[in-house]
């Protein structure tokens, strides 16, 4: 997918999700992980158009709500979604040697939380409810526990092996 | 029916109270207060500044505090305003609040109107524990909208804006984003102003305690005209200008001071002072003229009236499949501008180059439409600057002119005399009212009596439906203010739903008498109808009370204009509309 196409959005598509949520601006957070879904992150013409089209929202409203919660991109996000654990638990049986393990092996540097190609996307969450596996990652649905900074190493060759 | 009496203690008073929302209110009506940045009576309770915090005892010995703007009354409980916890509380607010924000105080358009400063002062907050706001965190200031400058580094997040855009006109330009310490407000993703569908109504300015949203002052541009010799500055002012002016200089709200604000405006340097009253009674001729044509032709109906530039901005960009229903007639602004600059320079030998027409409106929206390059000609605008009621008054202090002892004065002829059918035009109903006393006298012949419609009236209703009949023919009006109702008017029509003939609008709560450019007005609910009721009031006194009546506009039409939706009246005075929807940024 080229950054074009993956900025343009598709109106159709959005007047789908809201149909499916009846419209409703109570179902407003339902429909932004929905689009998120499909775009990976929530382009800003996407939340435009919500806010615009739903009866009771604006641009603004919208955008309030997307910036309000944590678990919405306004950054593209990787076919990869990396999420380190750094609660408490995971911080200290070593998830900030992972968090750089997965940096260095991913080439991001200076704050950079997507790699160039739009495969990965890094961020570190606060708690995945799963401190017996600790230190645990999370790449897209799937959890991989006990990480340390060789293991998560051979998970990321062997994911970018299979794209390659 | 004593025993139904509800009473609670303020202070050890006893007081009685019925309906109020909450504790503040009645507090209010004791005669007592307490410091509030976020209360505002005509919108929502948001319990977001803990500035109004109170101690409440129950009859059961219990102690507590809780924000006074939120709690509903409830009987017997003793309610103490200034407690040392209070104080305290509300110290610490006032200390944090000041760690975050921008101080340059004295350089702030809000100086010596706003709350925090006020507050500070009355806490006496001669120190701050926390280090000053960092100069990197500092965010740019919006001055992008011809209306309103918006400053974030002034804003407390009280949200009074955000709710006056939602509650009053339905469509939240302003909104929060982020959270916790980052919080902002601001339009979708940071934007300027000019760039989103904000109306310019002003109504978030209003009801902004600090200097985070101010109206765009434009006063230094007037006094560089008005003391420039080679120019001969012409004045107009809208009919709600009149009865809320006096406010800033200790008068009551809807004190008719029309006369007081003729002499100083002379004093002030202006050199003729003409009024938009007089335009008000043009709009009507022109605008009930085209209200009958398309009654009979059965077309376009609902006619939208076309006063209220935030209307107009409203239906350009949220609805421009429906711009056929909007009056072509221009406000009365932009009808007397253009007259002013063909007649004045013939009437008076002044030379139109170095003619200057300035309009004080209690809008800031007009900031908006006198840029609006159709109603201009020749590449200048006809109406040159636009100030509001609010600069009018500092202007006046400026000058150091004692207002309330000024002589009256009478405005200057022929575009100074007005009926009361063009002054009830500030109040929300009075358009659609003086357009009905014109109308029924064209379509019938016979006069109207009596002449006041008084279902059309009144502020705290803002949506209202008139049935009236004019001699057999049943013509019914449909009066909303704020931007709100008006949707639901719209949608009405949209859904073949509207049995309504016209549908009058203004953009602010009550109409132009609580326009963004008035006089502060937001921490009591009642003045606005008192302004109306200034209106209707001196409507009741003139002799002449529908517009076609007035001497100065006949005279227009027999030596200039012909008649009524004539070719020249039509040049002049009407305009054209654009759908302002395509190509902005909600086209995606």
């Amino acid at each position: 997918m080229t950054a074009e196409n993956l900025h343009k959005i598709d109106t159709s598509k959005l007047d789908e999700i809201i149909a499916q949520f009846g419209g409703k601006k109570s179902n407003l957070i339902a429909i932004l992980q929905k689009v998120q879904e499909v775009y990976r992150y929530l382009p800003e013409d996407a939340m435009i158009y919500i806010g615009t089209k739903m009866e009771g929202l604006s641009p603004a409203t919208v955008f309030g709500v997307a910036t309000f919660y944590a678990q919405f991109s306004l950054e593209p996000k990787g076919k990869f979604e990396i999420k380190v654990c750094d609660g408490t638990a995971c911080h200290v049986r070593g998830s900030m040697p992972v968090l750089t393990a997965i940096k260095a092996r991913l080439d991001l540097t200076d704050g950079k939380s997507t790699t160039n190609d739009g495969l990965f996307s890094l961020e570190t969450v606060s708690c995945l409810g799963a401190c017996g596996l600790a230190p645990v990652v999370m790449i897209n649905d799937k959890v991989y526990p006990q990480m340390t900074s060789d293991a998560i190493k051979i998970v990321l060759d062997t994911l970018l092996k299979e794209e390659a | 029916m004593a025993d139904d009496k509800k009473t609670l203690f303020i202070e050890g008073k006893e007081v009685e109270f019925t309906d109020e929302p909450n504790l503040l209110e009645v507090i209010r009506k004791a005669g007592m207060n307490v410091p509030t940045f976020c209360y505002r009576p005509d919108l929502t309770s948001f319990g977001a500044c803990r500035m109004c915090v109170v101690e409440v005892e129950y009859p059961n010995g219990r102690k507590m505090i809780n924000s006074s703007c939120t709690m509903p009354p409830e009987a017997g409980i003793k309610v103490h305003l200034n407690t040392e916890a209070t104080r305290r509380i509300r110290k610490t607010v006032l200390e944090l609040l000041l760690a975050n924000h921008d101080r340059k105080c004295l350089t702030c358009e809000k100086s010596g109107s706003c709350d925090l400063q006020k507050y500070a002062e009355e806490y006496g907050i001669t120190n701050i524990r926390f280090p000053d706001k960092a100069l990197e965190s500092y965010l740019p200031v919006d001055d992008s909208s011809p209306s309103i400058v918006r400053d974030p580094n002034k804003c407390i997040l009280c949200g009074a804006c955000v709710r006056a855009c939602t509650e009053f006109q339905g469509h939240s330009v302003l909104g929060f984003t982020n959270r916790g310490s980052k919080t902002l407000v601001q339009p979708m993703n940071g934007r300027p102003l000019a760039e989103v569908d904000c109306v310019n109504c002003g109504q978030c300015a209003a009801v902004c305690p600090t200097g985070a949203l101010t109206i765009k002052n434009d006063t230094d541009k007037v006094w560089s005209e008005i003391t420039n010799p080679n120019k001969t500055v012409v004045v107009q002012m809208a009919p709600a200008t009149r009865v809320a002016l006096g406010e800033m200089f200790g008068l009551e709200p809807g004190e008719n001071t029309i006369r007081l604000m003729n002499a100083a405006l002379r004093r002030l340097g202006f050199n003729y002072v003409f009024d938009t009253n007089f335009s008000a009674d043009l709009t009507i001729v022109e605008e009930a003229t085209e209200f009958l044509g398309r009654l009979q032709k059965g077309e376009n109906l609902p006619l939208f009236t076309s006063c209220c530039p935030a209307w107009i901005r409203y239906l350009e960009t949220q609805h421009p499949d429906m711009l056929h229903h909007l009056s072509s007639c221009k406000s009365p602004m932009s009808m007397l501008s253009p007259v002013l600059v063909d007649l004045v320079p013939k009437y008076f030998n002044v030379d139109r180059d170095n003619l200057v027409v300035v309009a004080v409106m209690p809008c800031t929206a007009k900031k908006y439409e006198c840029k609006r390059p159709e109603l201009g000609r020749d590449g200048r605008p006809d109406t040159d600057y636009v100030i509001t009621t609010q600069e009018l008054g500092k202007m006046i202090r400026t000058a150091g002119i004692d207002f309330k002892a000024l002589e009256p004065e009478d405005n200057d002829s022929p575009f100074g005399e007005y009926t009361g059918a063009g002054t009830i035009f500030g109040a929300s109903g009075g358009v659609a009212e003086a357009a009905v006393r014109t109308a029924y006298e064209f379509a019938t012949g016979e006069d109207l009596n009596p002449v006041d419609i008084k279902e059309m009236r009144g502020t705290s209703n803002r949506s209202k439906t008139v049935e009236l009949d004019i001699k057999g023919t049943k013509v019914v009006v449909r009066v909303v203010s704020t931007l709100k109702e008006a949707e639901k008017a719209i949608q009405e029509i949209k859904s073949g739903k509207a049995n309504f003939h016209m549908l009058e609008v203004m953009a602010c709560p009550g109409g132009c008498i609580n326009g963004g450019g008035q006089p502060r007005s937001c921490d009591d609910s009642t003045i606005k109808g008192r302004r109306a009721e200034g209106l209707y009031k001196e409507d009741r006194e003139l002799p002449l009370r529908k517009s076609h009546k007035n001497p100065s506009i006949q005279k227009l039409y027999n030596e200039f204009l012909e008649k009524p939706n004539s070719h020249k009246a039509h040049e002049m005075l009407h305009t054209v509309y654009e759908d302002r929807f395509s190509g902005s940024y909600k086209d995606v």
